[in-house]
C-alpha cells in the first residue's frame, strides 16, 4: 500500500528564540503519503502545522531533514502542488475571477485570454461564486474569499493539494457543500491531499489518515489514525457508523490531554519511534480495553464494538 | 451629512476669501493715499518713497493684471517681455523633463534596492549623504559641467525629485506582503512577470505617494532655480518683475505658481486613487 509518493523524512524547523538561541517548533517528523491519499493534520494552534505545509509547498525549508515528492527532494514551489492559504492570500487589486485567472494563466501561459477566463470561470462556478466573480476581494466576506482561494487552487489541476484550514471561515451549510465538492474532485482526479484542520468531524469525513501532532515547541507526530470509515461514506451517515465515535473520541482525547502529556508518556517508557509513528485504528481496541468497555458500558455497546472489530479485521485480511 | 459638511466648508472658505480680499482692499486704499495724510506723518512713514507704480497693489489691480495675462498668455514682445503662459510653459517643460528623468532612474533603482537587501545596504550611505543636500547647492556644479542654464535647471529638478521616489519605491517594494509573493512563488511565476503583476501593483500606492512628494518639491525648486539661472520660466518672470518693481505682476505670478502646483498635485492624487486597492 505504501508507495511513498510524498515522504517526509526527519524534518525539523528552528526559529531564533527571542532571548538568543533557537526554538525548535517541531522535531524529527517522519511520515509518508501514497498517491491519491487524503491526509488531515490535527494539532493545537502554534504546533507548526502551517510551517510543515509551507515546507511541503516549497515556500519554506526545513532546518534539517528532507521532503521527497515523487522521488525528488523538494527544492522550491511547484505548480504541481497547489496551496490553499490559511490567510486566503488573494491579490486585492484583482477581482475574484482575476485571481483565479492569474493562476490559470500561470499554469498554461500559452492559453488565450478566452480559454483562461473560461477555465477560471469554471472553477469559480464550482465554488458557487459566479455572482461575485467580478467583485474585488475587499467586497467579499471571509467565507467567499476562502472559496476563491479554493477555486484558485483547484483551477490549475494540481497533483497535490495543500490546504491550510480551507473551510474554517465558512458557515455550516457552505462548508458541507464545499467539503462534498472537494472530496468528489479529489476522488475523481486521484488528488493527493494534505489538509490542516481544527475540525475533528471534517477530518473524519474527508481524510484517509489523520495525523496527530503534539503541542509545540518540539512538536512531534504522536500517531497516525487510520480512518476506519468506509470509502463510500457520505456526510449524513458518517456519525451513524459504529466506528465513528471511537475515532472521534480517540482524537478528542488526544487533543484534550495526550497532546500535552505525550512527552512524559514517552519519558515513562512508552514504546514509540519517531521514524515510524504508530498507525492506530481506534475502532479496533486492544483486547484489554475491550474487556473494560464490556464491564463498564454493558454488553450492548461491547457487542457493537466487537462487531466493528471483526469487520475491521475482515477488511484487513481481504 | 457629508454633503452638508462639504457645503458648509465651502461657505466658510468663501467667507474667509471675501474677508481677506476686503481687508486687503481696505488696507491698500486706506494706506496708499498718502495725500490725505499729514505730510509730516507721510514722510515719517516713508510712503513718498514707495509711491506710484511700486505702491502695494490691491486685489482689483491684481485681478485686472491676472485677467490680462489669461486673455493673452502667449505674447512675445522682446526677450524680457514674454507672456505668462509661455513662461509657465518653460517651467513646466523643465519640471517634466527633470521629473521624468528622475522617475526613469528612481523607480528601477528603487526596485533593485527593495528587492535586494544587499543593494539596500550598499547604497544606503550614498542616499543618506546625497538626500539632505539642497538641490540649489548643485547649481554651480551643474552650470560648470553642463554649461547650459536650461539644462542645469533640469538637472536640479532631477536631483531634487529623485529621492522621495527612490525611497518610497524601495520601501514599497521591500514591504510587499509575503503572502502575495508566496502566491506568485507557488504558481512558479517568473521574476519579470512577478515584478509587473505582483510587486508593482502592490507597491504602486507607495510609489505614487513618493511621486506626489517629488512633484511638489520639483515645483518648489524650479522657481528658485529659474531665479538663479534667468532667461525664461516663471521663476525668472518673478525676479524680472521684482526688478521692474511691478508688485502686481509678482503677486499675480505667485497666485499662478500656487495654482499650477495644486494642479500637479491633484493630478498625482488622482493617479494615487487609481492605483490604490481596498483591502
Ligand atoms: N517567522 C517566524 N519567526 C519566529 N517564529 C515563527 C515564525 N513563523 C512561525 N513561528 C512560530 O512557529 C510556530 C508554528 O507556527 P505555525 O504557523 O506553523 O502554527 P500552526 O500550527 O499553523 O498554528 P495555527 O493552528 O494557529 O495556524 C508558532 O509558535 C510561531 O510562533
Ligand atoms: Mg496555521
Amino acid at each position: 500500500m505504501q508507495d511513498r509518493y510524498i515522504s517526509i523524512e526527519g524534518i525539523s524547523r528552528e526559529y531564533p528564540a527571542p532571548g538568543g538561541g533557537t526554538t525548535k517548533i517541531f522535531d524529527d517528523l517522519w511520515m509518508s503519503m501514497s498517491r491519491g491519499e487524503f491526509v488531515a493534520v490535527i494539532g493545537h494552534s502554534g504546533c507548526g502545522k502551517t510551517t510543515v505545509l509551507n515546507i511541503l509547498a516549497g515556500l519554506d525549508a526545513p532546518s534539517s531533514g528532507v521532503v521527497i515528492v515523487d522521488g525528488k527532494a523538494i527544492e522550491g514551489p511547484s505548480l504541481d502542488r497547489a496551496v490553499i492559504f490559511q490567510s486566503h492570500a488573494l491579490l486585492p487589486w484583482k477581482t475574484a475571477l482575476g485571481n483565479v485567472a492569474y493562476a490559470v494563466s500561470s499554469r498554461w501561459p500559452r492559453w488565450s485570454r478566452a480559454e483562461v477566463n473560461a477555465k477560471a470561470m469554471a472553477a469559480i462556478k464550482l465554488v458557487g461564486l459566479e455572482a461575485a466573480a467580478d467583485r474585488s476581494p475587499a467586497q467579499l466576506s471571509g467565507g467567499m474569499k476562502q472559496r476563491v482561494g479554493i477555486a484558485r487552487a483547484l483551477s490549475i489541476d494540481p497533483k497535490i493539494l495543500l490546504m491550510d484550514e480551507p473551510f474554517s471561515a465558512l458557515d455550516a451549510l457552505t462548508r458541507g457543500t464545499l467539503q462534498d465538492e472537494v472530496r468528489n474532485i479529489c476522488i475523481e482526479t486521484g488528488q493527493t491531499v494534505f489538509m490542516i484542520t481544527h475540525d475533528v468531524d471534517e477530518a473524519i469525513y474527508l481524510a484517509d489518515k489523520i495525523v496527530l501532532m503534539t503541542n509545540g515547541p518540539g512538536a512531534r507526530i504522536a500517531e497516525i489514525v487510520a480512518n476506519p470509515l468506509p470509502m463510500g461514506r457520505t456526510r449524513n451517515d458518517v456519525h451513524r457508523h459504529p466506528a465513528y465515535y471511537p475515532v472521534r473520541n480517540h482524537i478528542i482525547d488526544f487533543l484534550v490531554s495526550r497532546s500535552k502529556s505525550f512527552d512524559s508518556e514517552i519519558a515513562a517508557g512508552k514504546p514509540w519511534d519517531s521514524r515510524n509513528p504508530p498507525l492506530v485504528n481506534p475502532a479496533i481496541p486492544e483486547p484489554a480495553t475491550l474487556a473494560q468497555v464490556a464491564v463498564a458500558a454493558g454488553a450492548e455497546q461491547a457487542q457493537a464494538t466487537q462487531q466493528v472489530f471483526t469487520q475491521a479485521q475482515r477488511r484487513r485480511t481481504t | 451629512m457629508t454633503q452638508s459638511i462639504e457645503v458648509r466648508a465651502s461657505l466658510v472658505s468663501a467667507l474667509i476669501l471675501v474677508t481677506f480680499l476686503l481687508v486687503w482692499h481696505l488696507a491698500v486704499t486706506g494706506g496708499g493715499s498718502g495725500q490725505a495724510m499729514d505730510p509730516e506723518y507721510a514722510k515719517l512713514m516713508g510712503i513718498t518713497a514707495t509711491q506710484g507704480k511700486s505702491a502695494m497693489p490691491g486685489p482689483l489691480d491684481v485681478g485686472a493684471t491676472l485677467w490680462g495675462h489669461i486673455k493673452d498668455p502667449f505674447y512675445v514682445r522682446g526677450t524680457n517681455d514674454v507672456g505668462l503662459g509661455l513662461q509657465l510653459g518653460h517651467s513646466i517643460m523643465r519640471v517634466m523633463a527633470g521629473y521624468l528623468l528622475a522617475m526613469a532612474v528612481a523607480i528601477p533603482v528603487g526596485f533593485l534596492i527593495g528587492m535586494s537587501p544587499l543593494m539596500s545596504r550598499a547604497l544606503d550611505p550614498f542616499i543618506q549623504v546625497l538626500k539632505p543636500i539642497s538641490p540649489l547647492a548643485w547649481m554651480p556644479l551643474a552650470l560648470y559641467t553642463i554649461k547650459d542654464s536650461g539644462t542645469s535647471a533640469i538637472f536640479v529638478i532631477f536631483i531634487c525629485s529623485i529621492w522621495p521616489m527612490l525611497i518610497n519605491t524601495a520601501f514599497g517594494v521591500a514591504n510587499v506582503r509575503k503572502e502575495w509573493i508566496n502566491v506568485a512563488r507557488t504558481l512558479e511565476v517568473g521574476p519579470l512577470r512577478k515584478a509587473f503583476t505582483v510587486i508593482l501593483p502592490a507597491a504602486a500606492p507607495t510609489i505614487v505617494t513618493g511621486m506626489r512628494i517629488s512633484i511638489g518639491i520639483a515645483w518648489l525648486v524650479i522657481v528658485a532655480a529659474e531665479m538663479l539661472v534667468g532667461g525664461t520660466g516663471i521663476g525668472y518672470f518673478v525676479w524680472n518683475e521684482w526688478n521692474n518693481l511691478s508688485i502686481t505682476n509678482v503677486i499675480t505670478a505667485i497666485l499662478v505658481i500656487g495654482f499650477v502646483g495644486m494642479l500637479l498635485d491633484q493630478g498625482l492624487a488622482r493617479l494615487g486613487r487609481f492605483v490604490t486597492f481596498p483591502e
